[in-house]
């Protein structure tokens, strides 16, 4: 039997405070079903600023991203690598699906370099996403980056790793940490509702569970034999 | 038919006047000689007293400040050349009037460009951009509208009927005879072609030749009057003279924006793209700079080619001022010109991509600026590479995914090692591995590695090697970022 409240509850005009808003464009969908549900429009949100605060390099930071970049390039869309802190390595990228002919790769010499090419990028009609290593920037220019993924309607993802975070005009910010064996993402701001609890995502799995040590490492570490798929590989 | 004439009254001093936005009291001297006089004035000349015609001498008492130039007729023929190759989008028969006009024969592109009127204000305005004050007259012979035009009447006559009694009413100077014959006819009290035309024809000839007579019969269409057709030049070249000489690359825009707005309308006429641009700015006593401009996809928008050159020339720091710039197209390629398309498809996302590129480079650098392709070579480092945005078609080596880091390091850290544990921030804890690479003995390069992913007190993991040829050791190559 449906209550009176059910069917109150099912009208697309009802709000309600504990779940995502309904948002006018969808986002990027991040290729993790856990961390959409809690995102307002089911993924990066698309003509705006995202923030990832990593609490250091290596927390799969790249990983989370990598989803949605494959899936962006694989429709043609271009995917801008702005100011990379290392190399990004090509056959790992082609591995999680990104099609390389769609992506590029941009080197700026100081900040202000760097958020005028991301600007450059987020303005492009075609780009899907910009991916951006800018070290420090001030509100201006995050409030920049902000205007112009909405004239783009490109997501910009910013990788920031400040302690302290400061205010900032954008859409999503997230927070990564490590807990044991899997990534904890906090959300710190979404634009509706309140903010859920930690989306904990396993985003190493398959690198830990694949080839764990057989042999047992000797002191020198000289006589572990190599895995016989390795040797396969490896020649 | 009928024609167009567009004549260039001041095309003496545009050419030098066009390449700044506020230029001072200029003037044009006839010749470099000793008693040079002035040719041409601007505006601001004209308000000190300067006039065409006065001794030079005379000009420089009346304004201090008065920058002369000598007249460059090379300059003035170059530009006649560079407006007729724009004007072939309008008719594909235009032809140069020497000295200082063009001739366009527009009766079959009326209903084109919907009407003469239209069509005359397009062209006025292209004219605009690119710094030249001209005057356009319209009459069925080419003579008569280039007549009409010297004389500095807009006229718009499309029949013959009316074309005799508008010619008329003009003075004979405009017919561009010896000065002797416009002379001898005012002795004897003819001072308008109406008045020339009412004479005795044969007394006429006999007095003052025959020239005079068929070019009245031309002006009046009755006899035939052949124009050379006007083929554009294979490739675009145009120098710019600066009336002042230009200290910073900024003020360099507005006179390089007057011949891009040229170059695409050659670009536009011949069907062509550029792919390489040259420009090359010239300084008073030092070799000029070259500034080559590469295109990812060839182009003729003026739009994105000034963007990319305004980019360019922020970078550019300037030696010393700049006495006149040079565009140059240095490699034309054809380009179809645009369906417009209802949907933004992948063609358009390509191409707005490679406008991106450019500009990118423009400021960056080219090398700032890449693609990325995997090589099928299983030493890490050798596994990649960088390549032209958007054309990478490099094959990868099949592999699981997550068994290489999404960082690679540029080149690998040596890492600390503690009681045999290697260390990174921490003692690392070995997770995965190891993974022997042992291969490149053919170019020198070889390693010989045995890979491991490992995890540091952080949480981190990290993608470490230890050495199996030169002495052991453990480094860092990469992170699972």
């Amino acid at each position: 039997m449906v209550s009176a409240l059910d069917l109150v509850l099912q009208n697309p005009a009802l709000w309600r405070g504990n779940e995502c808003a309904r948002v006018a464009v969808p986002g990027v969908p991040t290729g993790f079903a856990e961390l959409d549900a809690v995102l307002p429009g089911g993924g990066w949100p698309a003509g705006a600023l995202t923030e990832i605060y990593a609490e250091r390099p290596g927390m799969g930071e790249l990983r989370l991203t990598m989803p949605a970049a494959a899936h962006l390039t694989r429709a043609e869309r271009w995917v801008a690598l702005v100011t990379p802190p290392h190399v990004p390595y090509a056959p790992a990228l082609a591995a999680q699906g990104v099609k390389l002919a769609r992506l590029l790769l941009v080197q700026a010499k100081t900040t202000d370099e760097g958020l005028w090419a991301c600007e450059q990028a987020l303005r492009t009609r075609g780009c899907g996403a910009v991916l951006a290593w800018l070290g420090h920037v001030h509100e201006r220019g995050l409030k920049r980056l902000q205007l112009a993924a909405e004239s783009g309607g490109a997501a910009a993802l910013l990788f920031r790793s400040a302690r302290v975070i400061p205010p900032s005009p954008a859409a999503l910010r997230l927070h990564l940490g490590r807990s044991g064996n899997r990534t904890a993402v906090r959300i710190l701001k979404r634009r509706s509702g309140s903010l859920p609890e930690p989306v904990m995502l396993d985003l190493h799995g398959a690198i830990t569970e694949r080839g764990k040590i057989k042999n047992k490492l000797t002191a020198d570490g000289r006589q572990c034999m190599p895995l016989v798929e390795e040797i396969g590989n490896g020649k | 038919m009928l024609w167009l004439a567009v004549h260039f009254p001041s095309l003496a001093l545009d050419v030098f006047a066009r390449g700044t936005r506020a230029p001072g009291p200029l003037a044009i001297a006839s010749s470099t000689g000793h008693n040079a006089t002035v040719f041409a004035c601007n505006r601001l000349a004209h308000g000190r007293g300067v006039r065409p015609g006065m001794p030079l001498a005379a000009a420089c008492a009346l304004a201090s400040d008065l920058k002369v130039l000598a007249r460059d007729a090379a300059q003035e023929h170059a530009a006649a050349v560079r407006v007729a190759a724009w004007a072939i989008r309008f008719t594909p028969t235009v032809s140069i009037a020497p000295p200082d006009g063009i001739l366009l024969e527009v009766a079959g592109s009326l209903r084109l460009f919907g009407g003469l009127a239209r069509l005359r204000a397009l062209i006025e305005r292209g004219l605009a951009e690119f710094g030249y004050g001209t005057v356009l007259a319209c009459a069925p012979t080419p003579l008569a509208a280039q007549l009409f035009a010297r004389a500095g009447l807009a006229v718009r006559i499309q029949h013959r009927d009316a074309l005799r009694h508008a010619l008329e009413k003009l003075p004979l100077e405009v017919l561009g005879q010896p000065p002797g014959i416009t002379a001898a006819l005012r002795d004897i009290g003819v001072g308008t072609i109406g008045e020339c035309l009412r004479l005795p024809r044969d007394g006429v000839a006999r007095r003052l030749g025959q020239s005079l007579i068929d070019r009245l019969d031309r002006a009046l269409g009755d006899l035939p009057d052949p124009r050379p057709g006007f083929a554009p030049p294979a490739q675009f070249a145009a120098t710019l003279p600066l009336p002042a000489p230009v200290h910073e690359a900024q003020a360099l825009l507005f006179a390089a924006r007057r011949l891009l707005a040229e170059l695409c309308g050659f670009l536009a006429a011949t069907g062509n793209g550029v792919q390489r641009l040259g420009l090359a700015l010239a300084h008073e006593d030092r070799a000029g700079t070259h500034l080559a401009l590469n295109f990812v996809a060839a182009s003729r928008d003026p739009e994105h080619l000034a963007s990319v050159v305004r980019e360019r020339l922020a970078r550019t720091d300037l030696p010393c001022p700049v006495t006149a710039i040079t565009l140059a197209s240095e490699l034309l390629v054809p380009v179809a010109a645009h369906n417009l398309s209802f949907l933004p498809d992948a063609g358009s996302h390509l191409e707005s991509a490679a406008r991106l590129v450019e500009r990118l480079r423009a400021r960056l650098g080219d090398a700032a600026v890449a693609g990325l392709a995997t090589v099928p070579d299983y030493r890490p480092e050798y596994a990649w590479q960088v390549c032209e945005p958007g054309r990478n078609s490099g094959e990868a080596l099949p592999r699981q995914p997550d068994s290489r880091p999404l960082w690679l390091l540029a080149s690998p850290r040596p890492l600390r090692e503690d009681a045999d544990v290697p260390c990174y921030q921490g003692p690392l804890t070995l997770l995965a591995g190891p993974e022997r690479i042992e291969s490149g003995w053919w170019d020198g390069n070889d390693v010989a590695r045995d890979y491991f992913i490992a995890r540091n007190p952080d949480e981190a993991l990290l993608w470490i090697y230890r050495e199996r040829s030169t002495g052991g050791g453990w480094y860092l190559h990469g992170f699972f970022g």
